[in-house]
Formats: C-alpha cells, structure tokens, sequence
C-alpha cells in the first residue's frame, strides 16, 4: 500500500499528541488518552484529504483529541466532578507551545513498562507510538482484531495500577535497554510479507526502523540507539536479495549483492560512523559494525573477516550471549577453517549452554558441509529443519540436504 | 508464539468421573477461557465430538476413499484444543497445567507450536 501523503505526517504526530495530553491529564488516564488520540486520528484520516491539510497539524489534532475527550468525560457520569478541570480547556492550544518539545522518548519507556509482557509492550507501542490501529497490529501478527484490542486494553490498565508516572527527561543514568530490546524485537518478528494493496498491511521491520529514528533524532548522542537505528537498516538492506522469486530463502554468502539497497547502506554506515566517534560500542553497535563490514564486502570471500571475529569475541564478552559464540564459530570457520569453528560449535552442544538447538544445528551442519563431512552435514540439517518453526527456513535447511545428496 | 494444546482424552476415563467431578471440569475450562480472554492469550478453542462419530478418508489405489470411525486405534483421542497467543513455550506450558484435565490421571495435554496460520478469522 502506497501511504496517503499525510499519513506518515499523522503517524510522526501521534505520540506528540499522546504526550500531550498525558502530561496535562496524568498516566492515570491513559486509555481515556490514548482512545482519544486514536479517534482524532481517525477523524484526519477522514477530513484532510477533502478539507486539506491543516497548517497546524500537531494543534488541529491536539484540540479534535481534546474534544474526545471532553464528551468522554461527559458521558461518564461517575466523573461529573472531573468536568471543571475541562473547562479550561476551552483555549485548547494555550500550551501547545509547551509541549511541541517531543516526548515521544518517555512514551516509549512508558509502553515498555516492566509490568508488561513481551507482546503487550509491543502491541501498545506500535498503537501509542507508532499511531497504528488495532486492525493493522492484528494483521501484522496475524492475530484476531479482539485479542489486540483486549492485549492493548489491559496494558493500558496495568500501567494506570502500577501507578506508573510519566517518565521524567532520560537521565544519563537511565537505560533505555527495555526500549531497545522491544524495538528490535519488532524488527526480528517483522517479516510479514506484503501482499500489496491491504490497507492493513504493515511491514514491521519499516515500523522499528520508523521507531528508532525518532529515538535517533531525539537521544543524537546515545550511541546504542544509532547501533540500533545503523543495525536494522543495514540488514534490511539486503531485503530484496534475501528471497527468489517463488519467496525461498537465499543465504548471505548466495545473494546477489547488486540487490541490496547502496543507499541505505551508507546512510546507516555514515550513522554507526558517527556514532562511534561519541562513545563506547554497545551491543547493537557491535552487531552493526559487524553487519556494515558484511554489507561493504563485494562477496564472502572479500568479507573482512578477521575484523568480524574480533568484534563477536567482544559482542561475546559483552553479553555472555551464546548465540553470539554460534556466529564466533562461523567467523572462526573463515578466517582459520571449518574444523576450528567446529571445535567452538562441538565446544557448545557440550556445555548445553545454548537454548536455541536449531540454531546451532543450523550452523553446525553448514560447517560439516564446508569441511567436505557430507554424510554428517546432511544428517544435521534434517535435523535443524525438524526444529524449525519457519516454513521457508525448514524448506531452505531440506534443500540443503537434497542438494549435498547430488 | 501462538501454541495448540491439544487435549488427549480417554473416553473410559471421562465416562467414570462423577457428576460433582464433571461439573468441576466444567467450571474450569469456563474459568480458564475467561482468565487467557481477559489477559489476551486466547485465540479459539474447540472441543470435539466422540471417536464413534469420526470419518476418515483415505487414499486407496490412488483414489479418495471414505471410512468410518477415528483415524488411530488408541484409547486417547483427541477431544479437543485451545489455541493461545503466548509470549514463551513456558507460557504455553504454564497454561496448560491450568486446564482441569491436566490434573485428572490418564488425561493430557500436548503443546505444540504452530508454523502458520491463515484464514478469515485472523
């Protein structure tokens, strides 16, 4: 689907609005907010394409939100006290100029709430920050509307009761790990296939990246969020090559390089670049260097992996990740041979210290094939495609086996 | 991670339980859905009709053929299942063992994580 012109327009200013409006009402009206930001979104949708665009785009929302939720309000009898904080909003842009400051920052800490699962924080970022509707969240998980509605419902009751406030300005102590995480989390789960002209399709991967550069424009010197913003472009740079035509799955080392979009590649290495000028690389700066170094190589051979094995011992040391050792071995497989990186994958399934068996198995049968054990790589590859919860990739791990069988 | 828990019946177990011991049964599946509705994890559920009532149909000489009764020649069929939208196979797990046959002996419940999904209602 080719976007309205205002709808990235709108979806940069929803959580502004949000921001707003919670800043004046408080976190405990979240939903009451979050509802009303939701509906004078609806209401752009419908008016601006015949009425124009307003030139005020942040006030014209921030008073349609604000009407919601006056006859909100209004039609609550329970709240007829709560109308008197209302009627000062009849100059509803008296502050607008006090909060055109973007808070959209502490509303992601605020959807990335520890109290929340995994795919609540995630379903209510996509909703609060990202301005998307229930239908399209539901469509990108391919998942019913109503249990969205009703994950998106309950996040936002759990933050009203655990009383959280809006967060303060980050601080230099302050982590924004919990937001980084549920973004890339996005990222790695985004690969809903587009089938084209559904209004509803939304592409998760392009959500994330969307995400994280308005993190990048507002925290310019955090270096992990710019590893972050640098990771996800560089890898979805290689989106066209990493499929053919009948939606197989082509391997790093088998992709046609002119596929991948130059573009972004240096725009994405001019961010890590400059990122890395400022402090120290932190994980999801790592995993960028070492995706820039792949993305700048005309082809495996020419990779600069050396370079790559360093920076996985330091990604290794860094978060004691065990799949980071997995593509250590890969790494070591290049630059000194498949039987050393066998030795660290063997090393591995000893210590039982990978929770991932695919993965492993994965990486193990492609390093027996390389040192020519076709028997044993044929073996481990049915096997990694037995655990496989993805059809292309179960189908791509059997196309392996067959094609070592000759 | 949407998961199917799969409930292994036996009918001779289920015919042998009380009346006080159905109606428990009862009250906590009703519970259960109402609990994984309400946080969001439940996407459908459907319980199954007897073995006695199934069909198969099966090839023979390369051509469609139908038969009666299950498909297996086992005291546990299938009874039913719910399938839920968790964030973990621990999750998935964690719910199951809330379902009251998982606490009933010569019941079980079997998690198994689902690769696709299409249709209308999702």
């Amino acid at each position: 689907m080719s976007p309205a012109p205002h709808e990235d327009l709108l979806r940069a200013r929803a959580p502004q609005v949000l921001a707003a409006l919670l800043r004046q009402h408080g976190v405990g009206q979240f939903d009451v907010c979050e509802d009303a930001v939701q509906e004078a979104l609806l209401a752009a949708h419908r008016q601006w394409p015949e009425g124009g665009v307003p030139d005020d785009t942040f006030a014209w929302l921030l008073t349609a939100a604000r009407r919601r939720m006056i006859d909100r309000i209004r039609s609550d009898h329970h709240r007829r006290e709560r109308e008197r904080d209302y009627v000062e909003l009849r100059h509803p842009l008296a502050d607008a100029a006090v909060v055109q400051t973007d808070d959209s920052v502490q509303l992601l800490r605020l959807c990335c709430h520890p109290e929340l699962t995994r795919s609540a924080q995630v379903a209510l970022t996509l909703r609060a920050v990202a301005g998307l509707s229930t239908a399209q969240i539901a469509h990108a998980y391919l998942l019913p509307e109503a249990t969205v509605a009703q994950r998106i419902s309950r996040a936002k009751a759990r933050i009203r009761a655990a009383g959280a406030g809006f967060p303060p300005p980050l601080g230099p102590g302050d982590r924004l790990d919990p937001v980084l995480d549920v973004v890339y989390v996005m990222f790695t789960e985004g690969h809903t296939s587009s089938a084209g002209d559904d209004a509803n399709d939304i592409r998760l991967s392009d959500e994330a990246i969307r995400l994280a550069r308005l993190l990048q424009r507002e925290l310019p010197e955090h270096v992990e969020v710019a590893g972050l913003l640098a990771l996800m472009m560089l890898t979805d740079a290689r989106r066209a090559a990493r499929t053919d035509a009948n939606g197989a799955l082509i391997p790093l080392d088998e992709q046609d390089r002119s596929l991948w979009d130059r573009d972004a590649i240096r725009d994405a290495t001019e961010i890590l670049d400059d990122a890395l000028t400022r402090g120290v690389a932190g994980p999801y700066s790592m995993q960028a260097a070492i995706a820039a170094l792949h993305d700048e190589a005309p082809s495996t051979e020419t990779t600069d992996w050396p370079q790559i094995l360093v920076l996985f011992r330091m990604l290794e040391h860094a978060t004691g990740n065990p799949i980071a050792t997995l593509n250590r071995a890969v790494a070591e497989a290049m630059v000194h041979g498949p039987d050393a990186g066998l030795a660290t994958v063997d090393a591995l399934a000893d210590s039982r210290g990978i929770p991932d068996g695919k993965r492993l198995a994965s990486v193990r049968a492609h390093l027996l094939e390389r040192a020519g054990r076709s028997a044993e790589a044929i073996d481990e590859y049915r096997s990694a495609a037995r655990m496989t919860l993805s059809i292309p990739e179960r189908d791509y791990l059997l196309a392996r086996a067959r094609r070592l069988e000759g | 991670m949407k998961y199917l828990i799969l409930m292994h019946v036996d009918p001779e177990i289920l015919e042998s339980l009380t009346a006080e011991q159905q109606q428990a049964i009862g009250a906590g599946h009703e519970a259960f859905m109402a609990k994984t509705t309400e946080t969001g994890e439940m996407l459908s559920t459907h319980a199954l009709g007897a073995p006695s009532q199934s069909k198969v149909v099966r090839s023979r000489n390369g051509r469609p053929e139908t038969v009666d009764g299950p498909f297996a020649e086992t005291k546990e069929f299938m009874g039913g299942y719910y399938l839920v939208d968790v964030d973990s196979e621990e999750r998935a797990i964690e719910l199951a063992k809330e379902i009251p046959d998982a606490s009933i002996d010569g019941l079980a419940l079997e998690i198994r994580p689902v690769m696709f999904s299409a249709g209308a209602d999702i």
